[in-house]
């Protein structure tokens, strides 16, 4: 999900916008912005880039509390950066949140607002609510405009019960009964709207996290491997990381050691790395150690 | 795919109207780009829309389910639109993207048909021959730069043998025991796999029509130009038959408890 | 994803004729015998289209041509190259030869310099003097016989990998031996498995299937180590005595 406004030659106003600034609006392309989009590029203000967000995060709930549900694959374009990276991140004991986007500014704003949490806590000498986190979160990401590419699921459980929030990177906010998000968040939301019911049993919501994450790993290229999943409570939080390894790699045919001295080389040196020292004491006594 | 019919075959450009959202009559690109260019119409961007059409095999032949609204830009247009017609006795073609291209391909196959037919030659054109004719069709349109703007499913049965194929806009082709275009790709598509995949001999009509009205339902839920009216197709050995409208029956209730956006309690 | 347009120009968009449809293919040549290989992944965007879409035909029982790309120009390359091949098969009672295809691919291709067919080819068989051969193609015709190359999505990944195997690139032969010049068919058959597991396990547009396709020369030696293969399936039309196997592996669908 987007939010960004084109910062392109502004396309033909809409007939239809009620504050239309001209009446006659010509037919084809409206180029009002040219000149100042031109100065802006010069200036070094590039087009916001999309952020791919290879990713299934998903978060729902059930009778007792939250369950989050992530996929393990990171990438770098088509390439699969890291094959089972950790996506559900740590708030408070009983607040968790699911990250997609860049996955530098998840991690970054989730260990901020974890913090911050933490001293609001000593401060207030109580366990912090959900609301919190996720006023934190918006804020911070509505502050940065859209920069900052997160795309957040906030669940946990508090002193006023359950909640589950998603976050957008421009600092927008949605409460649901049961969320998904990254470029998995389709296939993983079917699965949530053909399955999800009200006071749902925990093993048969984790089965249906479980499900959720499934679909996104086997049917979305920029999600895979493994499935992590975090259940949160009143009474306690678990975190179930690689709950299921679906995606085991495969014995390789051959092996491949090399043979020592397969790298050539050109010169050829050695020394010996053991230095010896000698220590002479210029003092009269041994150094005090005591 | 693309999920949204009026950028398929574009560049894909995100800062640009990423969502489709100008209505198509300010639409840059139906500005004449030169005098010359008066004088040839191609189908330059798709006005009257239809969404998803999905199909899957089953035990007894091939499901194929479509719903009944062509939408004009974001406007829900013309509500009883049928997106899912037979050629022949043992075909059923289901489109998504352009309507007027849909309905013109109609007439083509249908003079198609009519052709083989006075051949009388004891040869009637299956589901593979008229997906072969269709995907020629289709590349031929595109390689001249005047593609017919649509994303189409066939499904078949004849000698025995069931018969699943896509085709669109590009004239890219590809098969498989569940299929979904448009946004049914995205949203259908994981939840026919799971069903299907590996059950194609064992499952029985029932089944098979349990399978796509669930998939109708969550794409009437999630598809914001969908329809909950829709019509199913199936195509076994005894023929292929198009059934009446059906309506889905869905719940709204999920959020009641919910509360707000953010930080609201009522 | 592609590049997005400079915001600098004013743009108009118009209809795309292409696409990328993912996918990668490779071929290594023998002594007498070629193995030509892809996946059957066929995925646009974020999506795959379809588990098994086949990258890899056979043309005639001494020549097998790969096609990766834009999934629609390389069906149809396939089509009118099977087509040309029939026409001489008509005209001189006999299978265009490995070399001549290999040309004939070429003009094929640059015919349509100006709108090209966005396909990368790799042609793999048996040359007349008997020696297994690959050739190499670009989009509009370049052409190279080599002993082994990759192409598509996970070119990147593969070919270095072949380089070191295959050419033994950046390996010194102990002292007083040499690299072997050809390897034979059971090295060759491993080396391209863990081709494609390495490029699934690190490249999302390549899984779902393998396809790996064996050409021998007349009386190949090599026969004796594919017996043992499972699911291999002998796909041989002519008397004339080289021989064509189809080899079917799973690879990981996520």
């Amino acid at each position: 999900m987007h939010h960004t406004k084109p910062l392109c030659p502004k396309p033909p106003s809409n007939a239809s916008t009620m504050a239309s600034p001209s009446i006659y609006t010509s037919p084809g392309f409206n180029f009002t912005n040219e000149l100042r989009n031109n100065f802006m590029a010069e200036k070094g203000l590039p087009l916001p880039k999309a952020t791919s967000t290879g990713t299934t995060i998903v978060g729902c709930l059930f009778k007792d509390g939250i369950i989050l549900g992530a996929d393990t694959r990171a990438t770098e374009g088509p390439i699969v950066a890291d094959k089972n990276c950790e996506k559900i991140h740590y708030i408070t004991e009983s607040i968790r949140c699911c990250g997609a986007g860049t996955a530098a500014d998840t991690e970054f704003t989730t260990a901020l607002i974890s913090s911050n949490m933490e001293l609001h806590a000593l401060s207030i000498g109580r366990k912090p609510r959900v609301v919190t986190a996720m006023t934190m979160l918006k804020q911070m990401l509505f502050r940065n405009q859209g920069r900052i590419g997160a795309a957040l699921v906030l669940g946990g459980v508090d002193s006023t019960g359950p909640h589950l929030f998603t976050i957008h990177p421009h600092g927008s906010t949605d409460k649901l009964p049961y969320v998904t998000m990254g470029s998995g968040s389709l296939a993983a939301m079917a699965v949530f709207e053909s399955g999800w019911q009200p006071n749902m049993e925990r093993a048969a919501a984790l089965d249906l996290v479980k499900a959720a994450i499934s679909a996104g790993i086997f049917n979305d290229l920029g999600s895979g491997s493994n499935i992590d999943a975090c259940i949160i409570t009143e009474s306690q939080t678990d975190m179930l990381r690689n709950v299921e390894m679906p995606n085991p790699r495969v014995q390789k045919e051959r092996g491949y050691t090399f043979r020592r001295g397969t790298t050539a080389w050109k010169t050829e040196s050695v020394r010996d790395l053991v230095v010896k020292e000698e220590i002479t004491f210029v003092g009269g006594d041994a150094m005090d150690t005591t | 795919m693309d999920h949204f019919p009026t950028n398929w075959g574009r560049p894909r450009n995100d800062a640009y109207d990423a969502y489709g959202t100008y209505p198509i009559a300010v639409r840059p690109n139906n500005a004449l780009k030169d005098a010359f260019s008066a004088g040839v119409q191609r189908t330059q961007a798709p006005i009257v829309t239809g969404t998803s059409v999905l199909a899957l095999k089953y035990k007894d032949g091939i499901m194929m389910a479509a719903d009944n609204l062509a939408s004009y830009g974001s406007l829900a247009r013309f509500k009883d639109v049928k997106r899912l017609q037979t050629v022949g006795e043992h075909t059923v073609i289901g489109a998504g993207g352009d309507m007027s291209d849909f309905q013109y391909i109609q007439t083509v196959l249908d003079e198609l048909m009519i052709d083989e037919f006075a051949e009388q030659d004891g040869h009637t054109l299956g589901p593979a021959e008229i997906h072969e004719y269709l995907s020629q069709v289709m590349y031929a349109r595109r390689s001249k730069l005047d593609p017919l703007w649509n994303a189409l499913l066939v499904g078949g049965y004849k000698d025995g043998q069931r018969f699943l194929a896509f085709v669109d806009l590009l004239g890219t082709t590809y098969s498989a025991s569940t299929l979904a275009t448009g946004y049914g790709a995205h949203i259908a598509q994981p939840l026919l796999r799971t069903a299907v995949e590996g059950n194609e001999d064992v499952l029985t009509e029932d089944e098979a029509l349990k399978i796509i009205e669930q998939c109708m339902r969550v794409l009437f839920y999630r598809d914001a130009r969908s329809l909950d009216k829709y019509q199913v197709a199936k195509i076994t050995a005894e023929g292929a038959t198009i059934s009446d409208t059906r309506r889905l029956d869905t719940t709204w209730s999920f959020a009641e408890g919910i509360r707000g956006y953010g930080a609201q309690t009522e | 994803m592609p590049n997005m347009i400079s915001l600098a120009q004013p743009q108009q968009r118009q209809f795309n004729p292409y696409t990328e449809n993912g996918g990668t293919i490779l071929a290594i040549a023998g002594a007498d015998f070629s193995v030509i290989a892809g996946d059957t992944r066929q995925s646009e965007g974020y999506s795959i289209q379809t588990r098994y879409a086949p990258k890899v035909f056979r043309l005639t029982d001494k020549a097998v041509l790969a096609v990766n790309g834009f999934a629609a120009d390389g069906n149809m390359f396939v089509k009118k190259v099977r087509q040309r091949l029939e026409w001489y098969r008509h005209a001189h009672a006999k299978d265009m030869p490995l070399r001549a295809i290999a040309r004939l691919i070429q003009t094929m291709l640059y015919a349509r310099r100006f709108f090209p067919f966005y396909v990368y080819n790799i042609l793999g068989g048996i040359e007349e003097d008997g020696t297994g051969a690959v050739y190499s193609f670009d989009p509009v015709g370049s052409y190279e016989r080599e002993a082994c190359r990759a192409a598509g999505a996970a070119q990147s990944l593969v070919q270095p990998f072949l380089d070191n195997q295959i050419y033994f690139k950046n390996q010194t032969p102990a002292p007083g031996t040499s690299h072997p010049v050809h390897l034979p068919l059971s090295t060759v058959l491993a080396l391209v498995i863990d081709s494609f597991t390495s490029a699934t396990e690190r490249h999302i547009e390549v899984g779902d299937g393998l396809e790996m396709y064996v050409v021998l020369s007349k009386g190949s030696t090599a026969f004796q180590s594919l017996g043992a293969i499972h699911g291999i399936q002998e796909l041989t039309a002519t008397e004339d005595g080289e021989r064509v196997f189809v080899i079917r592996r799973e690879l990981k669908k996520d």
